[in-house]
């Protein structure tokens, strides 16, 4: 089983309680704004702590909270590309793409850094400040930098929003790339129907 | 410029440039721990650890000065304790006022530091552990380099208000020629003596050439390390 995601988060007075299982290479995960969906991906890659339940990945258990399994970020290998992007601004695009690398044991790496800007076609962005990249690029570089870190599965937070039309055919044709070429487990947060509908194997609806 | 200058001036300048490299080269990892903790870390006694901080700020300088000498005086419980342990006087020494310098300097070195360290957007710190760098490696990767700005800039504060410390430094180290006589200090007792105007003039115009230069030269600094908008001016 790809995904194993069972956990219950408050959040404030509202709270978050999510149960399903996958085995689509890419599951989508949708619903309305303010729903969760975000604090799904946050609770899988360790950045919020769920007040309950037990979060599996390919078999591997990232949290269980009858057990007190609960491993830090580093250790549960999520290649998550956030919405904001959030390329270090401090970094260019090479050392960007560098930064999950060198944390990676040599033995868990799949795929090069020739490969992946290859892949994505970025090869003419390496030498580039992150400030000076349009949507688009940003988000190739930060799936680029996520593939780059030996991820175990990919979390994508709505990998396609506000990018114009053609820049997000481009990124759609290459999300279907990723999910057939690289044997690597997906979980998508979409909103757009049509975007779920062309790639998603398995959909949840959150709300 | 050797010419005109005279050897005890020489002697000024270069005690208050030691003075001042010292108490800052000191205070820096202090004051980058504390801003640090104070922008990122919810404690008990936060807030108490903060006015602690900003005490010689608010305090007069004076009543800094009395405080350390009762601490660090030959009979204070941190002198005492210094001298039997390891033979150190700081009292009437270079070494308080450098002592004086520093703790007057802490407060302007530690906010700068932390706004800096505050304005590190913490989603980066959360792309990076997802990117496999542990909480330190995220510190010394993320967060160290992203607010170099601001601990430049609280270098400079604090080089700057280190040069001009008076009256901490004359309560706790006295104003003794060639030991603790800073340039402050020599200008104060230049103004004593009769017929010193010139020389008077001279330190207070070297005074303002250091003060200026510092904030100069870390503006170069920061403008070249961040590469890009930052600045301290």
């Amino acid at each position: 089983m790809f995904f194993e995601i069972a956990f219950r988060r408050q959040l404030g007075e509202r709270e978050i309680a999510l149960d399903f299982q996958s085995d689509a290479r890419l599951t989508a995960l949708t619903g309305p704004s303010g729903v969760g969906k975000t604090t799904t991906l946050n609770c899988i890659a360790g950045l919020v702590r769920p007040q309950s339940g037990r979060i599996a990945v390919a078999n591997y258990v990232l949290f269980d909270s009858e057990k007190g399994i609960d491993l830090p970020p580093e250790q549960r290998r999520a290649g998550y590309v956030f919405q904001d992007g959030r390329l270090f601004p401090h970094l260019k695009v090479a050392a960007n793409l560098a930064y999950g690398e060198k944390f990676a044991p040599p033995a868990d790496r799949w795929i090069t850094s020739a490969e992946v800007t290859e892949f994505l076609g970025i090869s003419h962005l390496l030498n580039r400040w992150p400030a000076t990249l349009s949507g688009g690029e940003m988000r190739r570089v930060a799936i680029g930098r996520a593939l780059l870190a030996a991820p175990r599965f990919l979390l994508l937070d709505e990998p396609l929003s506000s990018l114009d039309a053609a820049r997000a055919e481009d990124l759609q044709r290459l999300i279907e790339r990723i999910r057939d070429e690289l044997a690597i487990p997906i979980l998508l947060v979409s909103h757009s129907r049509a975007e779920v509908e062309r790639l998603a194997g398995q959909v949840v609806t959150m709300g | 410029m050797s010419g005109w200058l005279t050897p005890a001036e020489w002697t000024v300048i270069l005690l208050s440039l030691k003075v001042s490299l010292v108490a800052v080269a000191v205070t820096l990892p202090l004051a980058y721990a504390l801003a640090w903790l104070l922008a990122r870390r919810r404690f008990p006694g936060r807030l108490l650890l903060d006015a602690l901080v900003h005490l010689p700020l608010v305090l007069p300088p004076v009543v800094t000065g009395w405080l350390l000498l009762l601490a660090f005086g030959r009979a204070g419980p941190l002198g005492s304790w210094l001298y039997e342990q390891f033979g150190v006087t700081l009292v009437f020494r270079w070494t308080g006022a450098a002592l004086a310098a520093a703790v007057m300097a802490l407060p302007l070195m530690v906010r700068a530091m932390r706004l800096s360290i505050e304005a590190v957007d913490r989603r980066l710190i959360e792309a990076s552990r997802t990117l496999g760098a542990s909480p330190w490696r995220a510190f010394l990767t993320i967060t160290l380099p992203l607010s170099a700005p601001g601990v430049a800039a609280g270098m400079m504060l604090g080089f700057a208000r280190s040069l001009g410390e008076f009256g901490a430094t004359i309560t706790f180290a006295s104003n003794i020629a060639g030991e603790t006589r800073t340039l402050p200090l020599a200008i104060y007792t230049g103004l004593q003596l009769p017929g010193a105007e010139a020389q008077v003039a001279r330190l207070a115009l070297i005074s303002v050439v250091l003060s200026v230069g510092a904030l100069i030269l870390s503006e170069i600094l920061v403008r070249r390390s961040a590469g890009s908008r930052a600045h301290v001016l």
